[in-house]
């Protein structure tokens, strides 16, 4: 019998991790598509960091902040008891990091898209800014928070160069999906490792499928 | 009757907004001048979508002083676009909904339903709708926020003239039935004509001109002519009564006009335009002419317009009146401003009927 607990781990991490994306990315996503700000430009480029920065290099930069001797992981250690380094936690922190870009860049392109006039219309119509937002901004901007969504929890899924950095190889804590097929290859259990391969590669695909058909659908 | 202060200034990449006016609020004022004259920017400064420098009234209401800016949405002012701007994720019913529930004004909606025809319309999505059905909708959810002002920049140029003619009489009862002030944006003179009853005009981001529609109007007429626009003069008549051999008598201050068939109750206002090339002058009183309609008038202008005509202004008992006539026939009839001759109206028409130009 195959130990499939790293497989529910993932699906938990990405899970955790999109729905906390989806509200923090939203804020975010929403002041760069409409800022005039030079800041802007500063901002949006270390949103997209994680897309060209090896995972390692992230990862060596977050484990060394999660470190119970730095300011964060001590603050963390002295608010919680706990630590960051080799913790749940402490993925969840880090995916959020290294997915950010997949959640704001497909949510700032919707916002970007939808432009001022619904929102003018909803302002005349006597709807506060939030109540605009939440009432035609998002439900207008729906596919973009369904691809924001769909990538964010597709590319949690697969993430390793972070997960082994800050994460290590704990069970049913930090072991995802990703890290037990490495350590089945190491051990030469390919068996396992086709198993737990064969699992990503499908719901990968899967999950790809539905973001295309979605897109296909809308287009014509 | 409110009025609107304005006295803003805004600098945009290729125009200056400079606005120092006192606009009166009543009935409909047509915004009206050149593309890039600014008429939609004043329009979206008013709506608060655009903070320009300066200061703005409402009344007693301050909505713009030093640092104080009151937002859109807290302004009661309705605008309506010239594309519909209708939600795309409710369907009509719940555009509706939308802007009556943030109003309070759940109670009115089955009545505006009634009264902009919207009921075979209710469950479907804006994206179904034909631009004429969508411009309707557009104009009854605005009404449904209960709006002290209602802003309108060029709510039926982006439909054909079937369409426009459908959204029109709409526009024309909410002026003379429902009571609220409306500032309409148009380019179109023969729209300005059909419709206003004020008019400012607006050139190079400053106001130009403004006061009543028959005042403004054949001076309007004057500038160079759009393709298609008929300059012409508004006349406010009174029906007086109609006659056995079928002729409507309307009473205006600078004389009488008869007008075949019976245009309204006696007593009733009629809005008649008179094109300007439907105007033939003549020194003295014409006999023997088909022509039933002649005012005696004053040249008050000559203006020269193109190669070969003039735009002749002049004043029938207080009201003015706008012809154009050839260089040539200014000339024959020695026409200069002071001289006093008759104008022969050889077509009237009733503001309600008359067409925008296509």
């Amino acid at each position: 019998m195959t130990d499939l607990a790293p497989l529910w781990l993932t699906l938990r991490l990405a899970a955790i991790v999109t729905v906390l994306l989806l509200i923090l990315g939203t804020p975010l996503a929403w002041w760069l598509a409409r800022t005039r700000s030079r800041l802007a430009h500063v901002i949006e480029a270390i949103t997209a960091l994680p897309l060209v920065l090896p995972p390692t290099v992230l990862g060596f930069y977050l484990l060394i902040a999660f470190n119970p001797t730095a300011p964060l992981g001590q603050f963390w250690l002295n608010v919680t008891g706990t630590t960051l380094t080799f913790s749940f936690t402490g993925l969840v922190l880090a995916s959020l990091l290294y997915s950010l870009p997949f959640t704001v860049q497909p949510l700032q392109t919707a916002f970007t898209q939808l432009g001022p006039a619904p929102l003018e219309a909803a302002a005349s119509l006597g709807a506060r800014p939030l109540d605009a937002f939440l009432t035609v901004a998002a439900p207008l901007s729906l596919r973009g928070y369904l691809t924001a969504a769909v990538l964010t929890f597709a590319h949690t899924l697969g993430e390793f160069g972070v997960v082994l950095m800050v994460g290590g190889n704990i069970p049913g804590e930090t072991r995802v999906i990703s890290i037990a097929i490495y350590e089945k290859v190491e051990t030469l259990d390919y068996a396992t490792a086709h198993l737990l391969s064969g699992l990503l590669l499908g719901l990968s695909f899967l999950i790809l499928l539905a973001l295309y058909a979605l897109n296909g659908r809308r287009r014509a | 009757m409110k009025d609107l202060a304005i006295n803003v200034a805004l600098q945009r990449d290729d125009l200056t907004i400079e606005i120092n006016e006192r606009v009166p609020l009543s009935g409909l004022t047509a915004i009206f001048g050149p593309s890039g004259a600014g008429k939609t920017t004043l329009l979206r400064l008013i709506a608060g979508f655009e903070r320009g420098a300066g200061e703005m009234r409402f009344g007693d209401e301050v909505w713009q002083q030093g640092r104080h800016f009151t937002p859109p949405h807290h302004r009661r002012v309705a605008t309506v676009f010239q594309q519909p701007r209708l939600f795309d994720h409710l369907d009509v019913a719940g555009n509706l909904a939308y802007a009556a529930r943030r109003a309070g004004q759940m109670d009115a909606v089955a009545a505006m339903v009634a009264r902009f025809a919207l009921d075979p319309l209710l469950s479907r999505r804006p994206a179904t709708l034909s631009g004429g059905e969508a411009q309707r909708v557009a104009l009854a959810r605005a009404l449904l926020t209960a709006p002290r002002l209602v802003l309108m920049d060029e709510p039926v140029t982006a439909l054909d003239q079937a369409r426009r003619n459908e959204i029109l009489p709409f526009i024309e009862s909410l002026r003379d039935e429902a009571n609220i002030p409306i500032l309409y944006v148009s380019h179109s003179l023969a729209e300005v004509t059909r419709l206003a009853t004020q008019i400012l005009t607006l050139a190079d981001g400053r106001v130009a001109g403004l006061g009543p529609a028959e005042a403004i109007l054949p001076g309007l007429a004057a500038t160079p002519d759009q393709p298609g626009e008929e300059p012409g003069s508004l006349i406010t008549a009174r029906v007086r009564r109609l006659s056995s051999d079928g002729l409507c008598e309307l009473h205006f201050p600078g004389g009488s006009i008869l007008t075949p068939g019976r245009v309204g109750p006696d007593g009733a206002e009629v809005r008649l335009i008179i094109r300007a090339r439907d105007v033939m002058l003549s020194r003295d009183r014409p006999e023997g002419l088909s022509a039933l309609n002649i005012l005696p008038a004053t040249v008050t202008s000559v203006t020269p317009v193109g190669a070969a005509s003039a735009h002749i202004s002049l004043d029938c008992g207080g009201t003015a009146i706008a012809a154009r006539i050839t260089m040539r026939s200014v000339a024959a009839l020695g026409l200069s401003p002071g001289v006093n001759c008759h104008a022969i109206l050889k077509s009237v028409a009733l503001a309600r009927d008359a067409l925008p130009s296509p």
